[in-house]
């Protein structure tokens, strides 16, 4: 892909090394709970796996686009209630990914109302890495 | 006892004299909501002020977050017991606590209705608005706890 891609990709390695050694990730930074998640799948994250499962349903009403939108680098609107949401991409919004236990507890949530299950490490990780690909100006 | 024979006499006259329970501005601005219970339960939609339910509805509500109105909505144990002690101590006592309203819904209250009832039912369905539980749609400080009036603005 392109040169943000690489670094990016670079910086998850670094990570990688990092947390294998701490393993339990109480992170503060989007590229740190993206190598936590990384950290437990055996292949690398993948932005194109990420966005296709962002868009796609899994057999009920909603796709994660629902609410946040197709490309969520604006302000998305809850499917039932019309309460508007931030930006779901950490460069739009400066708190997304900041909180692992934050991104936790809605991950379990909405991956519970689209999918009817927890979503796995590896699909968060897809998820995250392609928001992360997600930047102002594209 | 005296009391309720006044509101079944107010009832029998049509009550056109009986203040809406929220004419009072200091009413409708209630109790500032706790931090936790701003932070859980007001993402999805405004953080409902505890006045609005009685205890029972908030009760049946905060069991039953697995399936929240269609969504899952669950909290830690430790979140979960924090919010239902401060719903239950400001959960609405007065005379609309005397049933609990239909599917436990502010929205399905007789006094919500009433409350509502010049909203033209076009404004209802505003892509903006969507759903009556969408409070902060045309209370602007809903996120709050205030609804006063002079804080609504109708969207168009
Ligand atoms: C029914 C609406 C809805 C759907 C569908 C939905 N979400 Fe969300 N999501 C929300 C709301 C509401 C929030 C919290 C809003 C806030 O914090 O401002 C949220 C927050 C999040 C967060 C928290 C990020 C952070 O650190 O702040 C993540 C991660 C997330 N959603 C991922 C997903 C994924 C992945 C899917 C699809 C499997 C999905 N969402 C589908 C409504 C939804
Ligand atoms: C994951 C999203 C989500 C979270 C978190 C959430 N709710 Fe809800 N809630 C909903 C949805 C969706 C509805 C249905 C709204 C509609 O019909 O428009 C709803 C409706 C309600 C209603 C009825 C509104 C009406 O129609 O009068 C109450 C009361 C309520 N929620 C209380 C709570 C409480 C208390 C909490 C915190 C423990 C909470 N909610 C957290 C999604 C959520
Ligand atoms: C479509 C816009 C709209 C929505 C959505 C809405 N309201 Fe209102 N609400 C109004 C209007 C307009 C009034 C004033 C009616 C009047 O004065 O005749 C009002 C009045 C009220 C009042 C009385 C305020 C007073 O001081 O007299 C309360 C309480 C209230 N609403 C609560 C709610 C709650 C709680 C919700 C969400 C569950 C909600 N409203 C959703 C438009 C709305």
């Amino acid at each position: 892909m392109n040169l943000t891609t690489l670094t990016r990709t670079a910086r998850i390695a670094v990570l990688l090394t990092a947390t294998a050694a701490g393993s339990v990730t109480r992170a503060g930074t989007p590229a740190e709970l993206l190598a936590g998640y990384a950290a437990q799948g055996t292949e690398a994250p993948s932005p194109k796996a990420g966005q296709q499962f962002f868009n796609n349903r899994h057999g009920r009403e909603w796709s994660c686009a629902s609410c946040h939108g197709a490309v969520p680098t604006q302000t998305g609107k809850h499917a039932s209630t019309g309460k508007p949401i931030d930006p779901l991409a950490p460069a739009f919004s400066v708190e997304r990914f900041t909180d692992a236990a934050k991104a936790e507890k809605w991950f379990r949530r909405n991956c519970n109302d689209v999918l009817g299950r927890t979503c796995s490490q590896a699909e968060k990780a897809d998820v995250l890495s392609w928001l992360l690909t997600l930047k102002p100006g594209m | 006892m005296v009391k309720r024979q006044l509101i079944s006499i107010a009832a029998l006259a049509g009550a056109p004299f009986l203040q809406p329970a929220w004419a009072d501005e200091d009413a409708a601005r209630g109790v500032p909501l706790q931090p936790k219970y701003q932070q859980e339960c007001g993402a999805c939609h405004a953080a409902y002020p505890p006045n609005m339910l009685p205890a029972v509805s908030w009760r049946r509500i905060m069991i039953n977050l697995n399936q929240h109105f269609g969504t899952d909505a669950t909290v830690d144990a430790a979140a979960a017991k924090e919010i239902s002690t401060w719903l239950n101590a400001n959960a609405e006592v007065g005379k609309r606590a005397r049933e609990a309203p239909p599917e436990d819904r502010i929205t399905l209250a007789p006094w919500f209705k009433r409350e509502h009832d010049e909203v033209p039912a076009a404004t209802w369905k505003l892509p903006v608005v969507k759903s009556a539980a969408n409070c902060a749609a045309c209370h602007t400080k809903a996120d709050q706890g205030d609804y006063s009036e002079r804080n609504i603005r109708i969207p168009r």
